[in-house]
């Protein structure tokens, strides 16, 4: 084993922690700010890559031109989902929320299964084959479309927060629910959109990572633990934490895939879950203390 | 109430992030008595209440019942050596009915449950809650929760007693009430009586001794009387809504 | 969650005695009356009672959230068959070695969460985590049959042996009303010890508990053995009745949801809700499955699909379970919901 390769993994490995990223940093938000865990989060992810994979089969839409569709859709069923389903379980003892988003996901998960079957289903473009060179890095260029879409993304999603009106009123809930009220802001309309935020980064993430894996049904189970390992690892609630969460599991995937085998390779993502929470239960990133 | 002290804390200090919340605080509660920690907003009387509690350890200093050493105990453990405490905001087991609120508190002396039921139907007796008794705890109203909580801890069988803002949110007449039930305690059951009080009308009513805790610092102890007049006491209260 | 709203220990109703002495002589009586197909639908309810009262246990009573409890069922299964394939240890004493495993599991787990009180949330992610990476592991494991699966020699006996736990289905269901039945006034009396009391003060306020003197971290990891050790021992059972064990289907998540859904439905924190969840969802699965066959519709997802929306609408318009709700309309005992 060279080291090229060794970097070509790690750096493969390192861009698709990027995109993994991004629908980590949606399930950060929706906790961060509504302090409700969405564990069907990783269905949604799923459903997103099928709508993508939709629009690529009937509409010969490349996924990344399908973002805006996706990500709007998504946008508007996670501001449902807030109002509707969501809504009436805040107050409410954790575990019931727990319970409602589980059924929610179970209920999408086999939905899909109804829908779609248990084959995956996969998109390939003119450029699926192609990649750069550089020196001896050779890197898959599905994966550099899907790393930038998702860094510009995440990035994009930070400065709302920081800078808009709406991102610094959201802030605003999560630091302090009640002086939120006190001044005025609409508490339900600023959790929906919230919520509709969270799941619009999962749409664009949805269409990224179907430009890199294959979707099938029971993907989105995997891919909600996922998103809980990167955001618990890099602590729960912080958002620059589930990018950095991302790029390291995403490389601690590959170098499972490298010294193991492939199918290891989530094995080793939840040892370094079980290794934080014994250890640093915070995360790697965050400061809060449980 | 006897000279001896049941309750000695020594030179206790504890500091978040730099900020010295008690600076080294000082004071016995007498066996017996019924003693008062006062204090504006902030003085750190709810951190010396907490380091006494077990909730979190001091960084110095020594906390002394009856002799025993119980810095770093767990909440628990200092449950066991003597103390049974109060929550500000009333934490009642919701679900439970009133009577097995008290009851798990009855089984801290290693009773069975048919003895602790016994127990707590006697305390819930002494608080004027037996009527309540097959209620849930939710379904109380919050003079009653303030009630049902002082006999939790009072079923653990406590030496001392602390108790935690328990007048807050009372009504005047409601108060008053309350703080006969704890002057009948303290003459009935013997047991050593350590408020954190807001409500100068209860401190004044019931107090052998009061501490006055500003800064992280005792500034003044004795006699309520005395303790009221005391210039020093009367400056750093001033501007303060006492209550009184 | 429904709780202790009258003191235990106030005496229940002959009412309530009849219709659970009844409701047990139906069950004892119903392998001489059901076919092949009824009486194996019967057994996975059982089984699905059975876990269900462990799980709860845990939940509904110490209010600790485990969502991987697949794991448990999956070192009980496991353990037992390698025990008896490998090295000729009849299921009856490898149960001991099977359930102490399991127990041991429940145990790291607790002390990793407990220690630093991570709890709901946190602690439901380590439980699925543990439970996921033993799917893995035994995945890759040889000697267990990796991802080809681990057979049990299959011997068509009519004649029973409880010691190597072969013989007909019936007895195979008999196992399982007898666990059932025994895990009932095991837990009913437990709940009226000061075990059950500590549980119950820990899951309502865990700082409220240990002010009054409870040690809680002692009591969750009590909590998370006895259910570990329980649903190990329906592992067993289960093991020697497929035969069969496969990673996946042992420890996939989808297992550890299926043993969540009975309690859930039937009442968290009641002490029958997981026998009535248990035989509401069985019996609405199976009939789905029938009408499904017979309508020629393909049923892969349907069933965990109309589970999935019978669970949302339970927590959303009944969150105490279907339990209280029943026993307060057929006028039983209310401490007989505790």
């Amino acid at each position: 084993m060279t080291w090229d390769i060794v970097a070509n993994i790690l750096i493969g490995g390192v861009l698709t922690g990027l995109v993994y990223a991004l629908m980590a940093l949606g399930l950060s938000v929706i906790f961060g700010v509504i302090r409700v865990v969405n564990f069907a989060h990783g269905e949604m992810t799923a459903l997103a890559m099928y709508a993508a994979v939709l629009l690529f089969e009937g509409g010969r839409l490349d996924p990344v031109l399908s973002i805006p569709l996706v990500a709007g859709g998504l946008f508007v069923l996670g501001y449902i989902m807030q109002r509707r389903l969501v809504e009436p379980f805040i107050g409410r003892p954790e575990h019931e929320q727990f319970i409602l988003l589980l059924s929610v996901a179970v209920i999408l998960t086999n939905g899909l299964l109804i829908a779609f079957g248990p084959d995956a289903r996969g998109i390939l473009t003119d450029y699926s084959f192609d990649s750069y060179a550089f020196g001896p890095i050779i890197v898959d260029k599905t994966r550099v479309i899907a790393a930038a879409g998702a860094l510009v993304s995440a990035l994009g999603l930070l400065a709302f927060f920081r800078y808009s009106r709406t991102g610094k009123a959201i802030r605003a809930c999560s630091d302090n629910l009640l002086g939120a009220r006190v001044v005025g802001l609409n508490v339900p309309r600023l959790y929906g959109l919230t919520f509709g935020l969270g799941a619009a980064a999962v749409g664009i993430a949805g269409c990224l990572l179907a430009l890199v894996i294959d979707v099938l049904p029971p993907l989105g189970p995997e891919l909600t633990l996922l998103a809980f390992i990167i955001v618990i690892v890099g602590g729960l609630g912080s958002m620059t934490g589930a990018l950095l969460g991302g790029i390291l599991i995403g490389m601690s995937e590959a170098i499972a895939g490298l010294l193991f085998t492939p199918s290891m390779k989530s094995m080793l993502s939840f040892a370094l879950l079980i290794l934080v929470l014994a250890l640093r239960p915070q995360g790697l990133f965050g400061k809060r203390a449980l | 109430m006897s000279d001896t002290p049941l309750l000695t804390v020594r030179r206790l200090r504890k500091s978040f992030r730099g900020l010295l919340a008690v600076d080294a605080v000082t004071f016995d509660v007498a066996a017996g008595s019924i003693t008062a920690m006062i204090g504006p907003n902030g003085a750190g009387k709810t951190t010396t209440f907490n380091l006494i509690a077990g909730v979190m350890a001091p960084d110095d200093g020594e906390i002394l019942l009856d002799g025993q050493r119980l810095n770093g105990l767990r909440p628990d453990q200092i449950c066991h050596a003597g103390i049974g405490r109060t929550f500000q905001i009333v934490r009642p087991f919701p679900k439970l009915s009133v009577l097995d609120n008290v009851l798990v508190g009855a089984l801290r002396d290693g009773s069975s449950v048919r003895q602790a039921r016994r127990a707590a139907l006697d305390v819930l007796d002494l608080l004027g809650l037996a009527g309540e008794a097959g209620k849930p705890a939710a379904s109380l109203t919050l003079p009653e929760r303030k009630r049902l909580e002082v006999a939790r801890a009072l079923a653990t069988g406590p030496r001392l007693l602390l108790l935690d803002e328990v007048m807050a949110g009372l009504r005047p007449s409601e108060t008053d009430r309350l703080v006969e039930t704890f002057r009948d305690l303290n003459r009935q059951t013997g047991v050593t009586i350590l408020l954190i009080e807001h409500v100068m009308r209860a401190v004044m009513a019931l107090s052998d001794v009061v501490h006055v805790i500003n800064t992280g610092r005792l500034i003044a102890a004795g006699p309520p009387d005395a303790v009221v007049s005391d210039p020093a006491v009367l400056e750093c209260y001033l501007g303060e809504d006492t209550e009184i | 969650m429904s709780g202790r709203v009258l003191s235990a220990g106030e005496g229940s109703s002959t009412r309530a005695r009849i219709a659970l002495a009844l409701f047990f002589a139906a069950l004892a009586i119903a392998p001489f009356l059901v076919g092949d197909f009824l009486l194996s639908v019967l057994v996975i309810i059982l089984y699905f009672a059975f876990v269900g009262q462990a799980w709860n246990l845990m939940m509904g009573y110490a209010g600790q959230l485990s969502l991987g409890h697949a794991l448990y069922v999956g070192i009980g299964a496991y353990a037992s068959a390698a025990l008896f394939v490998h090295f000729g240890i009849p299921p009856l004493i490898g149960a001991l070695p099977a359930m102490a495993l399991a127990a041991l599991v429940g145990a790291s787990i607790g002390l990793l969460a407990f220690r630093f009180r991570i709890g709901g949330v946190y602690f439901a992610l380590l439980t699925i985590a543990f439970a996921e990476f033993t799917r893995i592991l035994v995945s890759h494991i040889g000697w267990l049959g990796a991802t080809e699966g681990f057979f049990l020699p299959i011997e068509n006996r009519t004649d029973i042996d409880l010691v190597a736990l072969r013989g007909p289905p019936h007895m195979f269901y008999y196992i399982f009303l007898v666990l059932t039945g025994a895990a009932l006034l095991a837990i009913r009396r437990i709940m009226d010890s000061r075990l059950g009391y500590y549980w119950l003060a820990i899951r309502e306020d865990e700082t409220a508990a240990e002010a009054a003197g409870i040690n809680i971290f002692r009591y969750k990891m009590i909590a998370v053995m006895i259910s570990a050790g329980m649903t190990a021992l329906a592992g067993i059972v289960t093991a020697f009745y497929y035969n069969n064990l496969f990673p996946t289907d042992v420890f996939g998540i989808h297992r550890s949801i299926e043993i969540i859904l009975a309690p859930i439905v039937g009442g968290l924190g009641t002490l029958f809700g997981p026998i009535v969840g248990a035989f509401v969802l069985g019996i609405l699965g199976e009939g789905l499955t029938i009408v499904l066959d017979q309508a020629g519709i393909a049923t892969a997802g349907v069933k965990h699909l109309v589970y999935a929306v019978f669970l949302f609408l339970i927590v959303r318009f009944l969150p105490g379970g279907l339990w209280p709700w029943l026993a307060a309309r057929l006028g039983l005992d209310r401490d007989w919901r505790a």
